[in-house]
């Protein structure tokens, strides 16, 4: 049935194929261009990878490193230049003929087959057959059990993907990328969506690809990882090759100087505000089986964080709030009035405003434009007239400037969102909530792949609004945002809330202790 | 719920816990299809004054007529479950039916349509229809990948011009008086055939979607071209395998009716395209692609069978027949819904 596929013999015992260390770089990019209409994404760009080191890549959001591990990955063709593997010179055409000459990548954007297992996913192409030629699904369990061993992962290879937290996705993405066992894995952003524990987790599974002489090319925003992990490091910036440098020997801020070619100011720019009567109030509230007996107040003008693990339960009350999934029993309160909400459009008209933690799934819409995307939440308040026709025009002038204050790259606000970097998607979906003016604004994972100067934009915004009187709510699995911009932060484990530290008391073992617990 | 609580527990202390598998969907549409029978069975006691059930020809006929419906929903279920769909399966069942009967006439009918080429072995009129259908399917499956055309688009093309091809081939004549040959075809094995057939290709696929490759890409481009990409699968050309396969066997769907009732008609096979949708919808098989199951897409064509059967045993007027079944299969979508919603509460 399937004479065409390529067969391929498959080993995951954890013995590791022989590997050429003759080559000074494993990965070279030399002199590559690539551009897109109205964007020049890549402008002659270079890049070494040594064999046994992690390499970073820094730079802005837009700044063209997703667009460049895609070349590598063979999904985009260059314009010009060459990729060279082990000194050799090789032509990308599809992302099989990388796979297939030793290039893994795990994508910026979640990339599985949702309805599928966990094992389906991991092996897909690559099924384990019986003597029949059937597939042999025992023994596809069996492999991704020793892989999963292998890497120290629990999840069950049987269970379907949709069923699993974004950050155990990120885990199976990681698991798929690491059984190719080839030669050069690109990770691009994989820590955007999960916790410090995985993140330690990830690391321990890097240093053991290091060790075996693996060329990693890992794209992060977060400064300390890449001083924890990063061997060496690129930056580039406007598409263009900035430089490459052994990441023992820079600061923090000449790394920054680098990537945005100015200074940026202080990391998170909390300003006491003077806080007001209580805006948001939540009480008892419960959803059987997910979260429990979950209690707090927000005022207006106060920053209230949550920390907790993944899967402890804070998207789903924030969720439960906004009225995506209501909540079975409690009560929640706006402004000392008790509110019934059943749906998004309820929150909305009570004055809400929720940035979901998963931009592709429940965040942008991929067909549509930059306008469109940002205005969707818009669309049955201040710009629909009584006719009920929007008023275009005031919505184009708003959004544009939003855009420009947000430092949203694109050539126009007609460019598809698809097509934006995921950072800048990102900014366009926190625009579509700040247009709504929101009383109260839930913000779950803001700055979810959000690079250094984006985000103390982003931190400054949100301080200004909580100026302005807005109650925040601010889920982040970044532990220094959450402590760094708080006023308080509540701390969930297994669905309950259990503890609620002021910002004088919170730090990051007081936290971790109640996150654990 | 008790997967979020798996989730959790397993990101916490990192230990697996109890699996619970989830009924399949296929044993709720299966209960539906024993709680219309026996539904039909009491009404049949109460107003008719006799059994549903416990007359054999009476399933027989309903068997049978599931069997080509059903043999067209099982192409479609694979096209359903990459995310496509395929509007042309009735037309091309006609066009498949009236070029392949023309091969399969006998001399001693009056009224040959090409002399030369009758008393052929069986297997000639038969290659003739499934390469009809498979042609068929192909041309769907190009225009949906090379083009970039939607299916629903394609397919409704396809579905237009096939017609025309049927009518236009012996200008609107009937073909009959197929040899013996051939017509065992749709009624060997005491006119068992069509269900023997059905049922043989039912296995194949059932075991081909579950247990090979083939079946997997299916599914994986259904639930995520994007990721089924990058994992290096080569979408265009599998989907044109799809629909060329689907279309295979809307040809054997017709070889086996014209066979069966020995006569083909360019009206034939009117809205058995959707009678397949709605086979494989009523199945379980969601129209958003990556999930379905063939077990499923047969149980619907039998529900869908024993549905038709009933309301003419009970002797219910055509216009209602016509009414019931689309609010049944709206109900079927809304149910599927339902599970979807279901399915995400617990992310
Ligand atoms: N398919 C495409 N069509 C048009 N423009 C594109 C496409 N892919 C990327 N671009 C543009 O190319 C530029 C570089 O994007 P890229 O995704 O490589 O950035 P990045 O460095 O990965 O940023 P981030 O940190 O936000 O992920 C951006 O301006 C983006 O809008
Ligand atoms: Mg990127």
């Amino acid at each position: 049935m399937n004479s065409a596929a390529v067969e391929e013999t498959v080993s995951v015992s954890g013995a590791t194929p022989p590997r050429d260390h003759s080559c000074e770089y494993v990965l070279e990019v030399v002199n590559v261009s690539k551009s897109f209409p109205g964007v020049l994404a890549l402008d002659d760009v270079q890049l070494k990878i040594r064999p046994g080191t992690v390499h970073a890549l820094m730079g802005e959001n837009g700044a063209g490193k997703s667009t460049l591990m895609k070349v590598i990955a063979g999904i985009y063709q260059p314009d010009s230049g060459e990729v060279k593997l082990r000194g050799e010179t090789i032509t990308l055409e599809t992302p099989l003929k990388a796979q297939q000459s030793g290039i893994a990548m795990i994508h910026q954007e979640l990339l599985l087959m949702n309805q599928m297992t966990v094992a389906e996913n991991i092996w897909i192409r690559r099924e384990p057959k019986n003597a029949f030629g059937f597939i042999d699904h025992s023994e596809m369990h069996k492999m991704t059990e020793d892989l999963f061993d292998r890497l120290n992962i629990h999840l069950d290879p049987d269970a379907e993907i949709s069923t699993l937290s974004v950050a155990n996705r990120q885990m199976v993405e990681i698991a798929k990328a690491v059984s190719f066992n080839s030669d050069v894995l690109i990770m691009d952003e994989p820590t955007s969506a999960i916790t410090e524990t995985e993140v330690a987790h990830l690391f321990e599974i890097i240093r053991g690809l290091r060790k075996q002489g693996i060329g990693i090319v890992y794209i992060t925003h977060k400064m300390s990882e890449l001083f924890e992990i990063a061997d060496e490091f690129s930056v580039f910036r406007d598409g263009k090759y900035i430089g490459t440098h052994a990441s023992a020997n820079v600061t923090r801020d000449e790394i920054i100087h680098m990537m945005v070619g100015r200074n940026v100011d202080q990391m998170f720019p909390k300003e006491e505000v003077e806080l007001g009567e209580v805006l948001l109030s939540v009480k008892n509230l419960t959803l059987e089986g997910v979260f429990n007996d979950v209690s707090f107040d927000v005022r207006a003008g106060e920053i209230l964080g949550f920390a907790g693990l993944v899967g402890s339960g804070r998207s789903n009350v924030a969720e439960a709030i906004f009225g995506v999934t209501p909540a079975d029993s409690g009560t929640v309160w706006i402004e000392g009035e008790e509110v019934h909400i059943k749906n998004p459009n309820d929150a909305i008209m009570k004055g809400m405003a929720f940035l979901t933690e998963d931009r592709k799934e429940t965040g942008c819409f991929l067909s549509l434009d930059i306008q469109e995307n940002i205005q969707s939440a818009v669309l049955h308040e201040n710009f629909v007239n009584g006719g009920g026709f929007v008023d275009q025009a005031k919505l184009n002038i708003e959004s544009e400037e939003l855009c420009r204050k947000l430092r949203v790259k694109t050539p126009d606000m007609e460019e598809a969102i698809e097509n934006l970097s995921g950072g800048n998607q990102q900014k366009v979906l926190i625009g579509r909530w700040l247009l709504t003016h929101p009383r109260i604004l839930i913000l779950d994972e803001p700055t979810r792949g959000i690079d250094v100067g984006a985000k103390a934009e982003i931190h400054t915004l949100v301080t200004q609004l909580a100026h302005k009187g807005v109650a925040v709510i601010m889920i982040s699995s970044e532990l220094p945002e959450v402590l760094g911009m708080s006023d308080r932060v509540l701390v969930m484990h297994e669905g309950r809330v259990t503890g609620i530290l002021d910002r004088s008391e919170a730090d990051q073992v007081s936290v971790m202790k109640l996150a654990a617990q | 719920m008790s997967t979020v609580d798996n989730t959790m527990k397993e990101a916490n202390d990192g230990q697996e816990v109890c699996k619970k598998k989830r009924i399949p969907a296929e044993v709720s549409i299966l209960l539906v299809l024993v709680g219309i029978s026996i539904m039909f069975e009491i009404l049949g006691w109460i107003f008719v004054g006799q059994s549903f059930l416990m007359n054999m020809s009476r399933l027989q006929i309903i068997i049978l007529q599931v069997s080509v419906i059903g043999i067209i929903a099982i192409g479609v279920t694979m096209i359903i479950i990459t995310g496509g769909i395929d509007l042309s399966s009735g037309s091309v069942v006609a066009m498949s039916a009236m070029i392949a009967a023309t091969f399969a006439q006998s001399s001693s009918w009056p009224k040959v349509i090409s002399p030369s080429l009758t008393d052929l072995p069986f297997v000639i009129p038969l290659a003739v229809g499934l390469a009809v259908g498979a042609a068929a399917g192909f041309v769907n499956g190009w225009l949906v990948t090379k083009t970039r055309i939607p299916p629903f688009i394609a397919t409704l093309g396809m579905m237009v011009s096939a017609r025309g091809v049927a009518r236009w081939y012996t200008d609107g004549s009937p073909v009959s008086g197929f040899t013996n040959e051939f017509a065992m075809l749709g009624n060997a094995l005491d006119r068992w055939m069509p269900v023997v057939i059905f049922i043989v290709v039912a296995i194949i696929f059932h075991v081909v979607m579950r247990y090979t490759r083939f079946g997997k890409f299916t599914y994986a481009i259904g639930a995520n071209p994007q990721a089924a990409r990058v994992s290096g699968i080569n979408i265009d050309r599998h989907l044109i395998k799809v629909y060329a396969i689907a279309g295979l066997l809307v040809g054997l769907a017709a070889m086996v009716a014209i066979a069966r009732i020995k006569t083909a008609q360019a009206g034939m096979g009117l809205m058995y395209e959707l009678d397949a949708i709605a086979a494989a919808v009523i199945g379980g098989v969601s129209l958003s692609g990556g999930r379905g199951r063939i077990a499923g897409t047969v149980i619907g064509a039998l529900i869908l069978g024993v549905m038709l059967s009933g309301f003419t045993f009970l002797r219910i007027d055509a216009y209602y027949q016509d009414i019931i079944k689309g609010a049944i299969i709206v109900t079927a979508v809304i149910i599927d819904q339902q599970r979807q919603n279901k399915r995400k509460k617990t992310t």
